[in-house]
């Protein structure tokens, strides 16, 4: 009796610490260090959305963590919109089609490339393979000027492609791809489908990509996200307004509100047009944390 | 022998159009850089052909050494301090499971998201002594109020804005490192006695030792090409100079200045650097690896 008592006990305690990742899972002292953690990683965002609500005097008197004494924020938010004719509109749409266009194209390269390394051995297929590494030591910022100075000769330097090819180029998405497929694609279940006669783009289309969903949608938030961001790139490149995205469009309108002469509410328009351009990404951030982590773990193993 | 043919037609197919990405906008352009920065226009004799004369020029002009030291300095300093942050904050998570855990882990990832400029946008505000509330909450304590826009400060502005964006996901990445390590190694020395830092320094720690590196590589890369958070902010500061960081200078070369050959050249001698650095690094633990 007293025996078998043992044992349970034993094996509670060994289930509480598969369950909780073992010792100490409760500790006070971590939480109390993560909740300034927290916090300091907060103060920006928090401070942006207090902002975006205020009018412009609140913004200037007021002090920059509370609330003002009205809510502007829909006013600010229509105001964004309206300056410079709907400058706004324009960027978040650019911002929007560059970033997805480009992921989509780098994605489905980054794909093929990664699951021609994996399961196909050819003459160059060795040399591609540990080149992909050295590419991904290639700084992207280093081939902005040579990039600019080859797309104005061929009439490609201000159009929506001088920002969205060279975001095409994934090296690091090809990498991912490579070792995921390696690991989740067994090579027995392709020989199976060819001794069924299935051709090769069957295979892939219909046995591979449904496999890869999750690792395929990793790459893409990554690429999404990459050419969101992007800055130097868009601009180099363009010069008309109405082809920038929103980080140099904002970026533009921070330059004009800096200056002594310039109407202040413009500075509303960047915290409120700032806001609008970090919305997206942060909440599917929240509702694909899955995915995000995923591709992080398939590059941090190898 | 068909069966091999097929396999490299098929092989070749499927990986064509990344090669077509890759040669056209990463062979051409660096080869092109390395052409332009190869010709020198002079008065005399037309576009001639220097071989490495502009190298020279870049790696002994002060104006880009003095942004290339700047950066090495700041990530010497910064890329340790932000990833023994992550590695920490990494291996807590790994083992204190409280519902905190999971709002840190998320919020500390959060930062990634926002676009450099916007991150550069709201750090200038908060830190502005005009709009922000850290000057305001000094004075108040009694202290005398800091302008953080200060030449002598204006790169540890510039070092709290990266390692804000940055510190929680190269956390993540460590943080899957951690998950995926089988859990029965450390369950025996759990048994044995060992505490959680001495299984944190002889079992995790070596475990990931993969996933740190790639994390060390890529702050390597990003540091060394910073250019959005100064720029953005340098209508705050005297701070930012013409070679404040070398990204910058290349811009103002080809864009104030109308110096595009040389700009290349400081282009390609910044990739050359970083790979040199980051490949070398690579290369030297692999092969530290395969003598142990």
């Amino acid at each position: 009796m007293t025996l078998l008592e043992t044992n349970e006990n034993q094996s509670n305690v060994q289930d509480n610490r598969r369950k909780s990742g073992y010792l100490n899972p409760k500790s006070k002292f971590a939480d109390v260090v993560m909740f300034f953690g927290v916090i300091y990683f907060m103060i920006p965002l928090v401070w942006i959305v207090v902002a975006s609500t205020k009018t412009k005097n609140d913004l200037f008197q007021t002090f920059s963590l509370g609330f003002g004494h009205s809510n502007s924020f829909f006013t600010n938010i229509a105001a964004t919109f309206r300056q410079d004719n709907g400058a706004f509109g324009h960027w978040l749409f650019n911002t929007l089609f560059y970033a997805v266009t480009a992921a989509f194209l780098s994605t489905v390269t980054a794909t093929m490339a990664g699951y021609s390394l994996a399961h196909f051995k050819y003459r160059g297929s060795r040399l591609v393979e540990s080149l992909i590494l050295g590419m991904v030591m290639v700084p992207g910022t280093a081939l902005v000027m040579p990039l600019y100075l080859l797309f104005a000769k061929i009439h490609l330097v201000n159009t929506i492609w001088s920002v969205i090819l060279p975001s095409v180029l994934n090296p690091f998405g090809a990498f991912l791809m490579r070792v995921y497929i390696t690991n989740s694609v067994p090579e027995e279940m392709l020989q199976a489908a060819r001794i069924d006669r299935a051709s090769e783009f069957k295979i892939f289309f219909r046995i591979v990509l449904p496999i890869l969903k999750p690792a395929l949608l990793t790459v893409f938030l990554f690429s999404l996200v990459a050419s969101w961001n992007n800055y130097f790139l868009p601009l180099v490149m363009l010069s008309s307004e109405k082809l920038y995205p929103l980080a140099v469009g904002l970026n533009t309108w921070f330059g004009q509100a800096s200056q002594y002469t310039a109407d202040q509410t413009l500075y509303n328009c960047v915290i409120d047009g700032a806001l609008i351009a970090i919305v997206p990404l942060i909440i599917s951030f929240i509702f694909l944390q899955k995915y995000w982590r995923g591709g992080l773990t398939a590059g941090a193993v190898k | 022998m068909k069966l091999k043919t097929k396999q490299s037609v098929v092989g070749w197919t499927f990986i064509i159009p990344f090669l077509i990405v890759v040669l056209c906008m990463l062979f051409i352009p660096l080869a092109y850089a390395y052409y332009l920065s190869s010709h020198q226009n002079t008065l005399v004799g037309g576009n001639k052909f220097v071989w490495f004369s502009n190298y020279k020029t870049v790696f002994t002009d002060p104006l880009f050494l003095e942004g290339l030291k700047r950066v090495a300095l700041f990530g010497l300093i910064q890329i340790p301090l932000m990833l023994g942050i992550a590695l920490i904050a990494a291996l807590v998570l790994d083992t204190v499971n409280s519902k905190m855990a999971k709002v840190f882990r998320l919020i500390a990832f959060l930062p990634y998201a926002v676009p450099a400029v916007v991150g550069a946008l709201m750090w200038g505000f908060l830190d502005s002594n005009t709009f922000g509330p850290f000057g305001k909450i000094l004075l108040h304590l009694g202290f005398k109020s800091v302008d953080l826009f200060a030449p002598s400060a204006f790169i540890y502005t510039i070092g709290n804005i990266v390692t804000w964006a940055w510190t929680g996901y190269n956390m993540i990445v460590i943080y899957s490192a951690l998950r995926g390590l089988p859990r029965d190694a450390y369950e025996s020395a759990l048994i044995d006695g060992a505490s959680q830092v001495q299984i944190a320094r002889y079992i995790k720690i070596p475990a990931i030792k993969n996933a740190l590196i790639l994390t060390f590589i890529f702050c390597v890369i990003g540091t060394m090409q910073i250019y959005t958070e100064p720029s953005i902010l340098s209508r705050y500061t005297q701070a930012v100079s013409l070679g404040y960081t070398p990204n910058i200078y290349a811009y103002s070369l080809a864009f104030s200045q109308s110096q595009f050959n040389y700009s290349a050249a400081v282009s390609f001698a910044l990739a050359l650097v970083v790979f040199i650095a980051s490949y070398g690094f690579f290369a030297y633990n692999r092969r530290r690896e395969s003598q142990s």
